[in-house]
């Protein structure tokens, strides 16, 4: 018998929609709290995952833009990163939330056919948007630190090997600058982890009681009046989640020393406050 | 720094002497007219002036504060202030948690506000003000709740399109409908929920709980609580009979 | 504020907005901005003070203070700021007002009581007679100290590193000279140790401006908070009856931060350099070969 079997049953996916629709109202057990406040947790990991995905592809781009000679491409690279590094998170949630509802309803008209805007206001789009831009401001600055300090022998011997160009880039300064950043784009990728906990409390509304963990540790903890449980929870399954995502990245250090003598020791977590 | 300083010596000075009976009262000051922040900065609204009615007649010495909607309750239980006016509606629910006074306004009706008086109130998107009744009836029927931590906005979701309708205290409502130009209008049929509404106060404050029956049933006898609620809502708002 | 503004419905056009922005509740609003300030300004040198207890206790030879250390550190990490901080300060709230209840009640029984917390009238702190500015600022005070444990382990990761960044060579050179651990650690080791954490800290303090909009979640009246209230729509109860203009409330609340990290990059980047200056690091030989400027 597993414990918690019913409250699994009926809440364990209500933060996606699934199960019981009304959340428990009275006699907060345990397993309520630790069942729905762990359905919550889907969805930091949704943000968490999606944003960076999106975002390192669009962080690559921006350090490159950054590095690039071109004031066409550097400039609004640089001013980018400025805006989104230079401002809290909290407040550009909010910016976002008031943005997007200002966009025309029924869509914007675009060369006859209809774009729908009103799905960038619900939080799992919006507030997505938000923290794909600003992790890869974070990230990008990252990156563009790396490609600086890429060793002018690495190039000059891509150069001897007679590559040039995209080649020289993807086979020799790409790997170079990911092997750089890693430790610190761990850094950044645990505060974004951690900053997805913000997304229900700033300006996007929850639909239909379907929020994150500490969407539901907060209603715990309003209507218990306890915060000595609910919090504790939700800090508790941070903490693991922070383990795995380390763990994640660990192997992705490996891949990318795997040449390197000793490298199968694995990446040494070191603490950086990079953000 | 400075300011901190001499808080901690003020509170030195003060802790010895004897108790003066204070009565902190919250509110949440984003409901209006029921209560508000007015321009000058201050508590404003009806709840504030039937409040300070209230506690000169008590003789009580009453200060207001105010705390978010959302965690109005908690603050409340641990002692942060004494009492709740901020059109909180007395509900079974709440009852289990804390007292309330006998009701200041009769059981008032909820209504529900849209772009267009045939919104979809059955099954569409409605917008409520967190850990209110209305967010609680919402939950219970088939529309879909979106849920806000002001009732401000609220009304702004349904503005912005975001919302099919907004579902609030009927008198929170009324200005905003009536000063939007036909923007906003009335949808679906009101609903009367909860038991009108209360000062929530600690369940072991028995006393004051007492005196703010007492006060509350003489403006009620003396007809001024009537006056009090026609002034802040209009002639057609419900009165006591 | 002036005499015109008397009868704001009156008003039009340019008028209005001068009357519209002096208004008690905006001056409220501009005076949160140096809450803000105030708190970035008492909250750094207490995290300093705290990152610099725990560095210490993490490099102790005695195990439970060191392992004290290290779980300060860790906690942080793993942990999103923001649960802290809705956390800390109930929890400092009720054990301030229970240890006053154990010295002043005059019965104490346990103020946890069913669902309520309730201390006699003696110990609640701040006492319900205080006038209200020492409500608000026992409320910003725990905020403070919220904000100070939280940051105070970041600043502890930072200067433990610096500790260890330090030569060997230096601390084992102050050792042979007869210096005892406390002599080392004072004259060696800590005036070294800046130059290693500046970097650190400085992207801490970015970190922490970038942390200052919660405050208002902490239930202080802080500038989000009087933007949201200000840009709500406002009926014809108040003075000044306008539609939604939180957007911008917002984008000055958003202009203001930028101002912030602005001025802060150009300041830590200076003194970056006057650190550097005489240190055996690459910074440090770089100022030196291009010589005095």
């Amino acid at each position: 018998m597993i414990p918690c079997a019913e409250d699994i049953g009926n809440y364990a996916l209500r933060s996606v929609g699934i199960g019981e629709r009304l959340l428990p109202r009275s006699d907060f057990t345990l397993c309520n709290q630790v069942t729905l406040i762990g359905s919550g947790m889907i969805w930091n990991l949704y943000f968490a995952a999606m944003a960076l995905f999106f975002g390192f592809f669009l962080a690559n781009a921006l350090a490159v833009a950054k590095a690039s000679r071109s004031p066409w491409a550097r400039k609004p690279a640089e001013g980018f990163v400025f805006l989104f590094r230079g401002s809290p998170l909290f407040i550009q949630f909010f910016l976002a939330y008031q943005a997007l509802v200002m966009l025309p309803r029924a869509g914007i008209e675009v060369m006859g056919f209809t774009v729908a805007t009103s799905w960038l206001t619900k939080a799992w789009a919006g507030a997505l948007l938000v923290l794909i831009l600003n992790t890869s401001a974070y990230s990008a600055q990252i990156f563009h630190g790396a490609l600086m300090s890429v060793p002018k022998g690495d190039l000059e011997a891509a150069d001897a090997y007679g590559l040039t160009g995209w080649a020289k880039f993807r086979r020799v300064t790409w790997p170079t600058m990911m092997r750089l950043a890693w430790p610190s784009y761990t850094n950044e990728a645990i505060f974004l982890f951690q900053a997805t906990a913000l997304v229900f409390f700033s300006g996007f509304p929850a639909f239909q009681q379907r929020g994150d963990a500490l969407y539901y540790a907060s209603y715990f903890a309003d209507k218990t009046f306890n915060p000595f449980v609910a919090y504790p929870i939700a800090a508790g399954y941070f903490i693991l989640a922070t383990l795995v995502l380390i763990g994640l990245f660990g192997v992705a250090n490996r891949r990318l020393n795997r040449h390197l003598p000793g490298a199968t020791r694995g990446l040494k977590y070191r603490p950086q406050l990079l953000r | 720094m400075k300011k901190l300083i001499l808080a901690a010596a003020a509170l030195a000075l003060t802790a010895g002497m004897g108790m003066a009976q204070t009565i902190r009262m919250g509110t949440e000051g984003a409901y209006p007219p029921y209560n508000f922040i007015n321009d000058a900065g201050e508590v404003d609204g009806f709840e504030r002036e039937l409040g300070d009615e209230l506690c000169k007649r008590a003789k009580l010495d009453c200060t207001w504060v105010t705390n978010d909607w959302d965690s109005i309750i908690p603050n409340l239980v641990s002692g942060n202030y004494d009492t709740i006016m901020a059109g909180m509606s007395i509900t079974p629910e709440r009852e289990q948690v804390i007292a309330f006074s006998q009701n200041y306004t009769p059981p008032a009706d909820s209504a529900y506000a849209a772009l267009s008086a045939d919104a979809d109130i059955e099954a569409g998107v409605i917008a409520a003000q967190t850990g209110t009744i209305q967010a609680a009836h919402v939950a219970e029927t088939g529309a879909t709740l979106l849920e806000f931590a002001t009732g401000d906005e609220t009304i702004a979701a349904v503005k912005n399109g975001e919302a099919d309708a907004v579902f609030a205290d009927k008198d929170f409502l009324a200005p905003s409908v009536a000063e939007s130009n036909g923007e906003l209008v009335w949808a679906g049929e009101a609903v009367a929920l909860g038991g009108g509404i209360g000062i929530g106060m600690r369940q072991s404050d028995t006393d004051l709980k007492k005196t703010f029956d007492t006060a509350i049933q003489s403006m009620k006898d003396d007809g001024s609580l009537n006056e009090m609620i026609v002034k802040w809502f209009g002639e057609d708002a419900k009165v006591f009979e | 504020m002036f005499a015109q503004c008397a009868d704001p419905k009156a008003l039009e056009g340019l008028s209005w907005l001068m009357c519209y922005l002096t208004s008690g509740k905006h001056l409220l609003f501009y005076a949160s901005f140096g809450t803000v300030l105030l708190l970035l300004a008492v909250t750094a040198p207490l995290a300093l003070l705290f990152g610099f207890g725990g560095a210490m206790a993490s490099r102790s030879r005695i195990a439970p203070l060191r392992w004290f250390g290290k779980i300060y550190t860790a906690m942080v990490r793993g942990v999103p700021d923001i649960i802290f901080f809705l956390f800390v300060p109930i929890a400092l709230d009720q054990g301030i007002e229970f240890l006053r209840s154990r010295a002043l009640c005059d019965n104490p029984v346990s103020p946890w009581q069913g669902n309520e917390f309730n201390v006699c009238a003696a110990a609640k702190m701040p006492l319900s007679t205080s006038p209200e500015w020492v409500h608000e600022g026992y409320g910003f005070t725990l905020a403070v100290v919220a904000f100070s444990v939280v940051f105070g382990a970041f600043a502890a990761n930072v200067l433990y590193g610096a500790m260890n960044a330090v030569p060997r060579a230096q601390l084992e050179t102050a050792e042979a000279y007869g210096m005892s651990q406390r002599q080392v650690n004072r004259r060696v080791l800590i005036p070294q140790m800046w130059t290693y954490a500046l970097p650190g800290l400085s992207n801490l303090w970015m970190i922490l401006i970038k942390a200052t909009p919660l405050l208002f979640l902490l239930g202080i009246q802080d500038i989000v908070y009087w933007a949201r209230d200000l840009g709500g729509a406002k009926t014809q109860a108040f003075s000044y009856p306008h539609p939604d203009w939180r957007l911008y409330y917002f984008l000055a609340i958003l202009v203001f931060y930028l101002l912030m990290t602005w001025v802060s990059e150009r300041v830590l980047a200076r003194l970056t350099r006057r650190l550097s200056a005489g240190q055996a690091t690459m910074g440090g030989e770089a100022l030196r070969q291009a010589g005095p400027a």
